[in-house]
């Protein structure tokens, strides 16, 4: 299967859509290179604008955009887009309640050796607790591509978290994606891993590993992580009895915090969280922080293990 | 409204003298293990190491009064680098200053390292202030400045700006601040070698005029060509002895100065040579040293 990384398909999927439709205009920061807005640039270049390093005026830049009818997508490294345009994301987007897409690449630790001044573990809790806004976190080239479109046809503030590291396409071209719904890449009847993001392919392995060892785990990839889909979380809950989430975000205010909050107010049901214990990053390659801050296939199956314990 | 200005009973570190073959000197090695630590580490940013290496060996040879064995001084000198991705620079002249034994570079960029890839204070205690978030450097400089004044200290903070960062919406927050509170004993430098990173700062998001925008917002403006050490040290010279503004020096660079291949090309912002490149950089850096 091919390998590429989330902002890869990003930078196709926004050409695509570009040579579809004339109202799209793309905003960029400086990074059009690393975020892929430049493949869109290059072919549009009318239709794209660099504000220069400026996060906060971007944001507010692609707002003024949309009260006009069109679609603005809005690019820069996660944590600029997060945390630095984070009171213009909220006050000149969501609360209005725009139509901008923000699409966010570099984030997590697998960024690598920029390390931790670069590496947003707290944008899905930032973009999340602001009403009005979507959360895509998609796990492969593929998922990204459509999620990209539906985020294009979908009308409002959608945050898209993309990631610098290439991952293995999970999916085939002709499957399908809906924003707020949950995918079941594997089903299974003892324990399910719900999973976003870069770690997809980690849980997807973590499940086939316990399944050698007999037991069988469903595998949610939760690729809209707000509105959570819930309908998957509470069939999970009823039909498996043991969650277990996998983030690559702080545990606070992540997928684990969305799950764990749903599922205490409808079905309490053991959850282990697989994710940041609340520290920041650093530098050091995509793959050795990802042991470094257990986040491997490894420690995915040993939490399955303990929360099936305690069910 | 309570606005400071100070009367230096003593001018900090002013006595200082540069001495540019020493200080020369300093500066090949500098570049040479900015190279050396890139190609280790396999990524970084070597474009804006370079432009500013020659004002970062004036600053630690020739003026800044920091000691590595009393770094915690509360007297001393501050430096921030706000453009933090030109990490190596600030590592590459601590090392040669003595805080840290040279090897030590090598660790960059690596898994434990106190060398991250942006400067971090709690890692690496001679750092003054974390980086890496263009734009705010220069109002944590300010306000180390704020501290001198307050406590009536004689230290002087000094931060390098970018010329790509400057769009920044905090620097000129920050700007106007320090001119607000008449903060003469903060000198910023400005790297001007008019690239950012998707190309040339003119076609990005034009950023110029430079002086007259600082002059408007009532700093202390020099023009200077940052590669001459003379001009570099002359001009930190005069911003010392400004008394009712902030100063900033506008130093006109070469991004990737030293290095020919590198030099004025907007694609070594931030990828880390080779072996190869590397040899032949550093063979070029010692013939333009010695020729
Ligand atoms: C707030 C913020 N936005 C974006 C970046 C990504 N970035 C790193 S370096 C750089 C370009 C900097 O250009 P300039 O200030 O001119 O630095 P120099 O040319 O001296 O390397 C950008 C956009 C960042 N580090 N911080
Ligand atoms: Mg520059």
């Amino acid at each position: 299967m091919a390998k590429r990384a989330t902002r890869e398909a990003y930078g196709k999927a926004l050409l695509e859509l570009g040579r579809e439709h004339e109202d799209i205009i793309v905003l960029d920061a400086d990074l059009s290179g690393s975020t892929k807005t430049a493949v869109f640039g290059g072919e549009f270049p009318e239709r794209f604008f660099n504000v220069g390093i400026a996060e906060g005026n971007l944001m507010g830049i692609a707002a003024g955009v949309a009260t006009t009818g069109k679609v603005a997508f809005a690019s820069t490294f996660a944590i600029f887009a997060s945390a630095r345009a984070c009171e213009q994301i909220r006050n000149s987007i969501c609360y209005p309640n725009l139509n901008v897409k923000i699409a966010a690449t570099h984030a997590g630790i697998t960024v690598g050796a920029d390390g931790g001044s670069h590496q947003a573990i707290e944008d899905i809790a930032i973009m999340s607790a602001m009403p009005n806004m979507t959360v895509v976190v998609p796990g492969d080239g593929v998922s990204t591509e459509a999620l990209i479109k539906q985020a294009y046809e979908y009308d409002g503030p959608v945050y898209i978290r993309l990631g610098r590291a290439k991952v293995e396409d999970v999916y085939k071209e002709s499957e399908f994606f809906s924003i707020g719904q949950a995918n079941k890449v594997k089903d299974g009847t003892d324990a399910t891993i719900i999973v976003s993001g870069y770690s997809l392919n980690d849980a997807i392995l973590a499940a086939k590993t316990l399944e050698l060892e007999g037991l069988k785990v469903r595998v949610l990839d939760m690729s809209t992580i707000k509105p959570l889909d819930i309908g998957s979380v509470l069939k999970a809950a009823e039909e498996t009895g043991a969650i277990v989430t996998v983030e690559e975000h702080n545990v606070i205010g992540g997928l684990g915090s969305m799950v764990a909050s749903f599922l205490a107010e409808h079905l309490p049901t053991p959850i282990q969280m697989v994710g940041i214990r609340d520290v920041f990053g650093q530098s050091g390659e995509a793959e050795e922080l990802i042991k470094e801050y257990n986040l491997t296939s490894k420690d995915i199956v040993e939490a399955v293990k303990e929360v099936i314990e305690r069910k | 409204m309570i606005t400071y200005s100070r009367q230096r009973k003593q001018l900090g570190g002013l006595g200082m003298k540069c001495e540019y073959q020493e200080i020369a000197k300093h500066a090949l090695n500098i570049r040479k293990n900015i190279l050396k630590m890139l190609c280790e580490a396999k990524s970084g940013h070597p474009g804006g190491s370079l432009s500013a290496t020659d004002i970062m060996a004036v600053l630690y040879f020739g003026h800044m009064n920091i000691d590595p064995k009393n770094y915690t001084d509360p007297n001393r000198d501050r430096f921030v680098l706000s453009k933090g991705h030109a990490a190596p620079v600030l590592y590459a002249t601590l090392a040669e200053k003595g805080f840290f034994p040279e090897e030590e570079l090598m660790t960059l960029r690596k898994l434990g390292s106190r060398l991250q890839g942006h400067p971090d204070m709690k890692k690496l205690p001679y750092v003054e202030m974390s980086t890496g978030s263009l734009g705010q450097g220069l109002s944590a400089a300010a306000g180390m400045a704020v501290s001198g004044i307050v406590d009536k200290k004689d230290y002087y903070t000094y931060v390098m700006l970018g010329d790509g960062e400057i769009q920044e919406g905090q620097i000129w927050e920050a700007a106007m601040f320090s001119a607000h509170y008449k903060l003469s004993n903060l000198i910023a430098i400005l790297d001007y070698n008019s690239l950012q990173i998707d190309g040339d700062i003119r076609d990005i998001m034009n950023p110029n005029p430079i002086p007259e925008k600082w002059e408007a917002f009532g700093w202390h403006v020099q023009n200077i060509d940052g590669h001459d050490l003379k001009q570099v040290c002359d001009a930190i010279t005069k911003a010392k002895e400004e008394k009712n503004k902030p100063s900033i020096i506008i130093a006109k660079t070469i991004k990737g100065k030293g290095v020919s291949f590198m030099e004025n090309k907007v694609g070594w912002h931030g990828s880390a040579p080779c072996e190869e490149q590397t040899e032949k950089a550093i063979a070029e850096l010692e013939e333009r040293y010695n020729g």
